[in-house]
């Protein structure tokens, strides 16, 4: 079920800005892959080529080559939305949808794409609450608002909802950033259950997430402000905490920076 | 210890430098800064007023307009033939006959506009703020700015040159219903322009995001979170059209009988009803009739602006 992600010398661009340049690597299929890095230096931007969000910005485009397994995300024949049904994407703000109940927020992908079964659609609901350890707080107030419950829970909610389309690829860019140490460590908890079935990338700023919860870290650096971002090292996430091959990553880590 | 008018004004024997420039007024500037919650209450309270007032002065007309329309037009709405009878055979100083011609002329000359321009104006407004990018959109957005600024006179004028004229439909009331199109259009577009922008753009990566088609995200997402301010817009627009006359003056003309074929000549209106009567005020009977018209128009742009906010209210963005 989970697919291998191959990148190969990406470039990305915001009309005539280059964000992120010549970026190549592999995720593996059944990890956590971690990206670090220095604020504005394309982390999210990089994040979104995998599942072809970028384009959604008006004058946002991509040079260079994606596979997934062996599809070219970026062929000509591809159909984006296809690409964003392989690969989910959790977002830095929990962003249900304000419209709908808890119920409604997960099943809406499935929905959406014109699944109707009530049956069907109880069973993935149930399992993907379950699946994102919100079942047992939610199960009894399913028809209620997806935006009353906690932070936490949305974000949460929002997992269940990208699972429950049943991809192949989780992609989350910092999705803990707006939570407690309590919600956040329920869902590091997650993600550690999540990778024996998905392909799972995280962008994170903080670095214990990223030594707790990845098995390999990516780490992304810009020389300058307005100078693209570049991936300096992508290695086991335990050589990249205590033996990075690079300097500028050992500076980073160890908080002596710039 | 120094007393506290000592320690405000500048002690004797002080050398020049720190002597608080301009005298007096350097005294008031230091006052200030010693009590700058006293200097902002009496700030609050001159703006306080100031906001009052002006409330006020915006509400005299409204109300003034409300009583007099009340207290000159309520005793009709309290007959019955009012509600159900015709002007039939009844001249400008004959007491008697109904409205409700009228009304249902209203009613379904506003239905008709209604259907025409709300789905237009709505894919207009989802153009423009989800698909519209450069020129086109550029364009499109500044017809909708003129024709916002079109006089109702002149949309009525030119349905007459096209429709009448040209394609040699009769005045009618759906004739009138297509010059009160022209109007309603902008107002939809620009209220739902507004309450599609309002809706955060996370949503709609969102729905993205777990694979669904923009026309569907689009469909289903931003338009049904927009719902209950599109609504508001939509009532915003009938209100606009409700009472507007004179494109009914060169399309519709008047009828007293009842009329319910809008593709048959003349149709009558309640803005037409009042203009009927409003050169015979001499005449008690024709006064009576026309603020009784008058009152039922406020009233009916009231109750659908009730029913509108219901509607709104139950689909609103839940909490
Ligand atoms: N919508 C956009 N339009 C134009 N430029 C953008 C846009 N979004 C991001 N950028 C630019 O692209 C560069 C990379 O931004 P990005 O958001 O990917 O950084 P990041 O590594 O995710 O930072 P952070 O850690 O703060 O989230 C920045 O210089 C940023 O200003
Ligand atoms: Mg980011």
């Amino acid at each position: 079920m989970a697919k291998r992600i191959d990148v190969s010398d990406l470039n990305v661009y915001y009309g005539s800005f280059k964000a992120v340049e010549g970026v190549s690597m592999t995720v593996e299929p059944r990890s956590v892959t971690a990206f670090i890095g220095p604020s504005g230096c394309g982390k999210s931007t990089f994040l979104r080529t995998l599942n072809r969000m970028h384009e959604v910005i008006p004058g946002g485009r991509v040079e260079g080559k994606v596979m997934l397994d062996d599809q070219d995300l970026y062929a000509a024949s591809m159909d984006p939305v296809t690409v964003r049904r392989t690969v989910g994407m959790v977002f830095q703000r929990p962003n249900p949808f304000p419209t709908m109940s808890i119920y409604d927020n997960v099943a809406a992908g499935l929905r959406l794409n014109g699944v109707k079964n009530k049956k069907t659609l109880d069973g993935i609901v149930e399992s993907s609450l379950k699946g994102a350890n919100l079942w047992n707080e939610v199960k009894d107030r399913l028809n209620k608002p997806g935006a009353g419950l906690s932070g936490g829970q949305q974000q949460r909610l929002c997992i269940a909802r990208a699972i429950a389309v049943q991809p192949q690829v989780l992609l989350m860019d910092e999705p803990c950033s707006a939570l407690d140490p309590i919600s956040t460590l329920a869902i590091e908890d997650l993600i550690n259950e999540l990778k024996n079935d998905y392909t799972i990338v995280i962008v994170t700023h903080n670095m214990q997430q990223a030594a707790r919860v990845s098995d390999r870290t990516a780490f992304f650096n810009l020389k300058a402000t307005g100078e693209p971002g570049r991936l300096v090292e992508v290695d086991d996430t335990t050589r990249i905490f205590n033996n990075p091959s690079q300097q500028a990553t050992e500076d980073y880590i160890s908080g002596r920076f710039g | 210890m120094s007393t506290v008018t000592e320690s405000r004004g500048p002690a004797d024997g002080v050398t020049p430098d720190t002597t608080p420039p301009g005298g007096k007024g350097g005294r008031d500037v230091l006052r200030e800064m010693d009590n700058p919650h006293r200097v902002r209450a009496v700030k609050d309270v001159v703006a306080k007023v100031v906001m009052w007032f002006a409330f006020a002065l915006a509400m005299i007309p409204l109300v003034w307009i409300l009583t007099t329309v009340v207290a000159k037009g309520v005793h009709m709405l309290g007959s019955a033939t009012w509600w159900t009878g015709n002007q039939r055979n009844i001249n400008s100083d004959d007491f008697g006959g109904g409205a409700r011609h009228a009304i249902e002329g209203t009613l379904e000359m506003v239905g008709m506009t209604t259907l025409i321009a709300v789905p237009i104006g709505i894919m207009t407004a989802v153009y423009l703020v989800e698909y519209g990018r450069g020129g086109l959109a550029r364009a499109i957005s500044f017809m909708v700015d003129i024709l916002s600024g079109i006089p109702s006179i002149v949309a009525g004028l030119f349905i007459y040159a096209v429709v009448v004229t040209t394609f040699g439909l009769r005045q009618s009331g759906f004739a009138a219903s297509l010059a009160l199109v022209l109007l309603m259009i902008p107002v939809i577009v620009r209220s739902t322009e507004e309450m599609l922008k309002l809706v955060p753009n996370e949503l709609r990566e969102a729905s993205y995001a777990l694979g669904v088609p923009k026309w569907v995200t689009v469909v289903k997402v931003v338009l049904r979170t927009a719902f209950s301010g599109i609504i508001t817009g939509v009532l915003l627009g009938v209100a606009r059209v409700m009472g507007e006359t004179a494109p009914l003056l060169i399309l519709a003309p008047y009828t007293k009988n009842f009329q319910r074929d809008l593709f048959n000549g003349n149709f009558p209106t309640l803005p037409m009803m009042i203009n009927q009567d409003r050169g015979d005020l001499a005449l008690p009977a024709a006064a009576e009739r026309m603020w009784g018209a008058a009152l039922t128009l406020i009233l009916l742009v009231l109750l659908l602006n009730v029913i509108g906010r219901v509607v709104a209210h139950f689909n609103a963005v839940k909490k």
